[in-house]
């Protein structure tokens, strides 16, 4: 029950953004492939959705132009500054 | 049951808390430094707050019976401003000898930028020059996978850090196996929004085993739960796992870890 609790919550969730107006959010886009890693098989779902959303590069940013995190990686260009 | 929370930022929460906490079996409290939610405008704060983690909060936890520990620092939210981080830095020394202070944290990065870097870099020597415990924090959401890395390579690039003196917090699943590979110590911190929920802790301990590993709230001014731990004790034993199992994670690991410090005195009440 609580498992799908929580699917049926997600399915409103993206019919609620799919209802809304504005620009795509990358944040978004990263929830639709993160959403793809639950119908593969295997028993690392859960640290392969962690890491759709992770940057994937390894080298410092140059300067923190924020404490937060926002819940994807806003690519290069959003770590300049510029999201 | 009896549990220890490893990881509380009890200046946070109110005395209802700690009755909580010590009602659900609390015996030991540890308290890293830690953003306060605002920056601090100069490094007088911090001493003001260094006090209070070493003076202040141990005497409030006392009036409910809980030891209270505390790990000393200027986290990584406020460390891009590298001038106030070496003004907190030559502040720490005076307060390492303190009865409760048990090593630096929590240190780390947050967004990972090279300011945070260095001055992760600066904490960690501070560390191996006064063998002293580290506890650090891993950064959020899509910045954790990259900063634990990062993390990693500092300490090990260090040849006075040792790895089982290092515990690494907010391990989550693509993370966890990094840091106990590497011979560090992992933190499962249990928060309602991010983070891991309890379920998810109890299956990691299932997949990757209890050695090592311990589990806190991580309670603050934030989003959080002070009895995350005990809850999670709940889930534990609902899943069927022994009393032994369950103590090991909850009390008997945090205590190998930090009885490392001679400060830390094994709480009493414990057989």
């Amino acid at each position: 029950m609580d498992a799908r609790h929580k699917l049926v919550d997600l399915a409103a969730f993206m019919d609620r953004v799919n209802r809304g107006e504005g620009n795509p959010d990358f944040r978004y886009q990263a929830f639709l492939e993160a959403v793809k890693v639950l119908g593969e098989g295997g028993n690392s779902r859960a640290a392969a959705v962690l890491e759709v959303f992770s940057d994937p590069t390894s080298e410092p940013i140059a300067s923190a132009t924020t404490k937060a995190a926002c819940g994807a990686w806003p690519g290069e260009l959003g770590e300049s500054g510029a999201n | 049951m009896r549990y220890i929370e490893p990881h509380g930022h009890m200046v946070s929460r109110t005395t209802d808390d700690y009755t909580a906490m010590v009602s659900a079996g609390c015996e030991a409290v540890c308290e890293p430094a830690f953003w306060a939610g605002f920056d601090r405008s100069s490094a007088d704060g911090f001493y003001d707050y260094f006090c209070q983690l070493t003076e202040h909060e141990p005497k409030r936890a006392a009036k409910f019976g809980l030891p209270h520990y505390s790990w000393l620092c200027i986290n990584p939210k406020e460390s891009e401003d590298v001038g106030l981080a070496n003004e907190v830095l030559s502040l720490i020394p005076d307060f390492m000898d303190r009865p409760n202070v048990l090593g630096i944290g929590e240190i780390g990065l947050n967004k990972n930028s090279r300011n945070e870097v260095q001055v992760l870099e600066k904490h960690v020597d501070l560390a191996g020059s006064r063998d002293q415990l580290v506890l650090v924090h891993t950064p959020h959401l899509e910045d954790k996978r990259k900063g634990t890395r990062l993390i990693l390579d500092v300490l090990k690039s260090d040849s006075r850090i040792r790895p089982e003196r290092c515990i690494i917090d907010h391990v989550e699943e693509h993370t966890i196996k990094m840091v106990l590979d590497e011979g560090f110590w992992a933190g499962m911190t249990l928060y309602p929004e991010s983070k891991c929920s309890p379920a998810r802790a109890i299956d990691m301990l299932e997949i990757y085993g209890t050695d090592r590993i311990w589990m806190n709230s991580a309670c603050d001014w934030g989003v959080s739960v002070p009895l995350a731990v005990p809850q999670t004790i709940l889930e534990m034993r609902r899943r069927g796992h022994a009393r032994d199992w369950v103590d090991q994670v909850a009390f008997q690991n945090p205590v190998a870890f930090m009885r490392q410090s001679p400060k830390f005195q094994v709480p009493s009440g414990s057989h």
